[in-house]
């Protein structure tokens, strides 16, 4: 069975159509890639996914159960985290207490036991910290642990973003665009941390992304979109010389 | 040995301002604004939850306070004093002083499932809003207490009694000891919340409610939580109010210029800071004080000086910052508000 399945999915933003007729089976440990022109779909259909629009129609499920309708908290807790096109870190907490606020799924002690502060509490916040910290310094972001996040250059809040989705512990990780605003330096750094998180974690991978270079280098299958629907899907080189991604998204290089 | 002195220091706190009142070193009137002093700290704190961690704008904080207040109030009143309404006292006197404190914390348990309704709505509601939601609701408090509650539009009398009562069975001063203790409960119950993990989600809320949603935090759950705190230590606060000197309530006293007060105190002191809170609700009320004998002019230069501080220092006296970030030496009296420095150089 697919890890996670996608059929039929559709959504209208009123009477505008921005997903239709979408269908997807993500394997366990796959690295895929999903593209399309602006405005094709693309974050909708990550936003549908991850419960922070209820889809019109169709259905997604992971590992068979259902996720239609639950609210996006039960959702990560089930294993699926994503980053943001923009980032979206907590600016005014530190970057430790970013990476723990994400373990917040996974808290047992009561409103009671936070408030005074008992023996439980006091060994969940040091479990929960360890391995925050841990997962921090496997980043190299150790140091930065107690930096406020607002302080941290672009590169590095991008690291944080992606450290704190794996702080949820999921098994598929949705990235979009992670490669927004990077020097090919630092999407160098980024392919190889892609790479790196996959085999680590065992996660499976799903990457939007407008850079072909990280797509084209380490998606083993790409899916392209266009004006929500599904215009074709392939490996890369397949992609490259499909004449209907050409006309609809790299069109303006080749003619 | 370092984390007995902030106990030594409340401890010091207590007995000084206990021990003054008892052996009359204070006046009465000095008992009054030393009572009025921590009633506002903890109607400031608890609002700072809402409205400075979480940055919701809730502007009804003196409904919840008032619920508090009637609820406590009616019920010390039908216990133990002989009233017109109420008839005999149901229990005698010297049950008064242990079940005083039990009496304070069903009005605070009342006024938290009041801002349990609140919290329902504000799922869907942010920002402006709220502060509408919030504001009619403070309007519905004061007219059901206005028609409903003994007393109606001209007030709730005979808490004054039920004082006299514990005074006749041992003299002290009791209600400062309990809105000593009351304060620094609240304190303690703030400070502990929002550092945890738990309560930091409130702080997550704030920063990025849809990131905080679909990074784990239950959001519905943390604002409920909040809410209810926050609604339920304003409610303590009413309670004790209730029980001041006069032991008078009128609806007319928790409207929403008592709700701007309390705001005032958390925009003044800083959003997210509970020193800053503590710090502008003492300075809030001795400015009362020493403005007296201006007048009604009083509030003439109050909002002025506001003028002015807005304009200095936008972000109110301590920002969102604490004591501690600022004189970090106190942090040998305080203790540091993050122990997991230690964790994170090891």
């Amino acid at each position: 069975m697919p890890l996670l399945q996608i059929k039929n999915l559709t959504h209208f933003f009123g009477g505008l159509r921005a997903v239709y007729d979408f269908n997807l089976d993500l394997e366990e440990g796959e690295l895929v890639g999903l593209i399309g022109p602006n405005g094709a779909g693309k974050t909708t259909i990550f936003n549908l996914v991850t419960g922070a629009y209820k889809p019109t129609e169709g259905e997604v499920r992971l590992n068979g159960d259902n996720l239609v309708g639950l609210r996006p908290h039960k959702i990560t807790a089930q294993g699926i985290a994503r980053t943001f096109q923009t980032i979206r870190l907590w600016n005014e907490m530190t970057v430790l207490d970013n990476v723990c606020v994400a373990h917040a799924a996974r808290i047992k002690y009561s409103l009671l036991d936070s408030i005074l502060h008992g023996r439980r509490y006091q060994e969940e916040e040091r479990q929960i910290k360890e391995q925050a910290i841990e997962l921090l310094a496997a980043f190299g972001l150790a140091g930065q642990a107690q930096e406020l996040v607002k302080n941290m250059p672009y590169g590095a809040q991008r690291r944080v973003e992606i450290v704190r989705a794996l702080a949820t512990e999921p098994r598929l990780v949705l990235l979009d665009e992670p490669a927004a605003g990077m020097n090919p330096g630092e999407i160098g750094e980024l392919m190889g941390l892609i790479q790196r998180i996959r085999q680590e974690f065992d996660l499976t991978v799903w990457i939007i992304e407008h850079q072909m270079r990280v797509i084209m280098n380490i998606c083993e299958r790409i899916k392209v979109i266009d004006f929500g629907e599904t215009i074709a899907e392939g490996t890369p080189a397949e992609i490259q010389n499909n004449p209907k991604v050409i006309e609809a998204y790299l069109g303006e290089e080749v003619f | 040995m370092r984390k007995f002195y902030l106990p030594l220091l409340v401890l010091l706190l207590f007995v000084a301002i206990i021990g003054g009142s008892w052996l009359r070193v204070f006046n009465e009137y000095w008992q009054l604004v030393l009572l009025y002093m921590g009633i506002n700290i903890i109607l400031t704190v608890s609002l700072n939850l809402i409205n400075g961690y979480m940055g919701e704008f809730s502007c009804g904080h003196a409904g919840f306070m008032g619920v508090g207040a009637y609820v406590a109030g009616l019920l010390s009143v039908w216990l133990f004093a002989e009233d017109k309404v109420f008839g005999p006292p149901v229990l005698p006197a010297a049950l008064a002083i242990p079940l005083f404190p039990v009496i304070l914390i069903v009005g605070g348990v009342a006024a938290s499932l009041v801002g349990l309704l609140v919290a329902i709505p504000s799922f869907r509601t942010r920002g402006d809003y709220l502060a509408i939601i919030t504001l009619a609701v403070n309007y519905i408090i004061k007219s059901v207490l206005e028609n409903f509650a003994p007393g109606g539009a001209r007030g709730f009398v005979g808490m004054k009694r039920v004082m006299n009562n514990m005074d006749g069975v041992f003299d002290a001063p009791w209600l400062l000891i309990w809105t000593f203790i009351g304060m620094i409960l609240t304190i303690i119950i703030i400070r502990n919340f929002v550092s945890s993990i738990l309560g930091k989600g409130v702080v997550a809320i704030r920063e990025d409610e849809i990131a905080a949603e679909l990074m784990s935090v239950n959001t519905r759950r943390v604002k409920v939580i909040a809410f209810m705190l926050s609604c339920g230590l304003a409610g303590l606060a009413g309670g004790l109010f209730a029980h001041g000197p006069g032991g008078y309530i009128n609806p007319g006293t928790f409207t929403i210029l008592k709700s701007t007060e309390i705001m005032v105190m958390v925009y003044l002191g800083g959003m997210g800071s509970l020193s800053g809170s503590i710090i502008s609700a003492v300075g809030f009320t001795l400015l009362l004080e020493i403005l007296r004998p201006l007048g009604v002019f009083k509030w003439v230069v109050i909002p002025l000086l506001l003028v002015v501080m807005m304009l200095v220092r936008p972000s109110g006296i301590m920002g969102n910052k604490e004591l501690t970030d600022v004189f970090p030496r106190l942090r040998a009296i305080f203790g540091s508000k993050e122990e997991s420095y230690a964790l994170a150089s090891d």
